[in-house]
């Protein structure tokens, strides 16, 4: 399998009607029709994606998770300061991690990307800081099996809303963001104000946060 | 556990950046682990880091690196241990736990004068890390500090000026700050504490003793 195929050319490996349905079913993750056509407007379903590699160990989907995710991994290793194979080879770490864990992601938490951030963040640390990083303790519950669908998408709505107002920021705002995410400002010279509306996402984990709490107890 | 002062905005987006030295990390994920309202405002901040990963101009790949990847993946997870939630009766959460190596039980306090105690917590040489143990109603020395104090409760409380830190409250003292703070009476104040440069103590004794306790 290389990079650059498309779902319809993925190997009928399964044979006949199965590999059909299987790679109908992926156009549509990808937000194509049956025809193959993707529109602007649809963004592939990252999330289904990622259940699909957890449930089905399926490749194909992880295949398609790589081609979008692997390279931007590399950009963010790279602008860290990272050597070209160093970003290499970190990237492909985190892909792999992203199969092994995959059973970790909650959709009602965070996005794919937010996801794959945290572990580029973490394996930078280890790599470049060869630095030990503390984490906060697991919440008492792991990602719910079936994560409640209306919270996944605001989730998914609010990332997205996020991403299109930094691609809005003017350029000073957004160089300051870059810069603390990429290593550029020590501790004490990070301000926090983005200018962006984190204080939305912010509330909406808190209740998803809460409302579990809730049933927990 | 009602937490009244929580992490600023600088320290959580630092932490979600990686950019934290060690002993201020330990701290920050130290009372995330106690408070859902730092741990939302941190994840809202790994949704910006999200972000700019999806943002970014992609960066071409390795000719090979999705069967490399593969291949990866075939050789087996990494180990990783389970962060484990306090066992009954705990103190200590998970994160700090790892760095002392068992709940409070564990720790190996010294003494550094006046009834106070104190555990130096290894990590990286950006900021240090301590544990300290002051009696009830105990004053820790006057000090003023270089660069940045993270004090984070984790039994009894302690007052400060006019602020009362109780379990899971974290003091954010800047250079200019000099403070006292007062161990309440009751229980013994357990705090974790981080500074990015030396203690600075006023009295004469405790200026004699810094080289040799490290404070």
């Amino acid at each position: 399998m290389t990079l650059n195929m498309l779902p319809s050319e993925i190997p009928d490996a399964l044979g006949g009607g199965q590999a059909y349905a299987a790679r109908a079913g992926l156009l549509r993750l990808m937000g194509a029709g049956e025809k193959g056509r993707m529109t602007s407007e649809t963004e592939p379903d990252w999330a289904a994606l990622l259940l699909r590699v957890r449930d089905d160990a399926d490749k194909a989907a992880f295949a398609l998770l790589f081609r979008h995710f692997a390279p931007r991994i590399k950009a963010f290793l790279r602008k860290s300061g990272a050597s070209e194979p160093l970003a290499e080879e970190c990237a492909q770490e985190v892909m792999a991690t992203l199969w092994h864990k995959a059973h970790m992601f909650d959709p009602t938490r965070a996005s794919v990307a937010t996801w794959v951030f945290t572990i580029a963040r973490n394996r930078r640390i280890d790599a470049l800081r060869k630095s030990r990083r503390p984490e906060p303790e697991d919440l008492p519950w792991g990602p719910e099996p079936e994560p409640d669908q209306a919270d996944a998408m605001v989730l998914q709505q609010e990332s997205r809303r996020l991403g299109y107002a930094l691609a809005q920021l003017p350029e000073k705002q957004r160089s300051l963001i870059e810069r603390a995410y990429f290593g550029d400002l020590s501790h004490s010279e990070i301000a926090a104000e983005t200018g962006l509306p984190l204080g939305t996402i912010k509330s909406r984990i808190r209740l998803a946060l809460e409302r579990l709490r809730h049933q927990m107890s | 556990m009602t937490i009244r002062h929580h992490l600023s905005d600088p320290l959580l987006m630092a932490y979600s950046a990686g950019q934290l030295p060690e002993a201020f990390s330990l701290v920050v994920a130290t009372h995330v682990s106690l408070c859902d309202d730092c741990r939302s405002r941190l994840m809202a901040f790994d949704t910006l880091g999200g972000a700019l990963i999806e943002d970014a101009a992609a960066v071409r790949m390795a000719d090979d690196s999705l069967e490399a990847t593969l291949a990866r993946i075939s050789g087996g997870p990494q180990a990783e241990p389970a962060r484990a939630t306090r066992s009954l009766g705990g103190v200590f959460p998970a994160p700090l736990r790892d760095y002392v190596g068992g709940d409070l039980s564990a720790v190996r306090w010294r003494s550094v004068g006046m009834g106070v105690r104190q555990a130096i917590l290894k990590t990286d040489s950006g900021a240090t890390a301590r544990l300290l143990h002051i009696p009830a109603g105990q004053a820790v020395p006057d000090h003023g500090h270089r660069g940045m104090e993270l004090t984070l409760v984790l039994q009894g409380a302690f007052r400060d000026t006019e602020d009362r830190f109780g379990p899971g409250d974290v003091e954010i003292a800047t250079e200019d700050l000099e403070h006292t703070p007062v161990a309440e009476l009751g229980v013994d104040c357990i705090c974790l504490a981080a500074t990015d440069a030396p203690l600075r103590f006023n009295r004469l004794i405790p200026r004699i003793a810094q080289p040799f306790l490290r404070i």
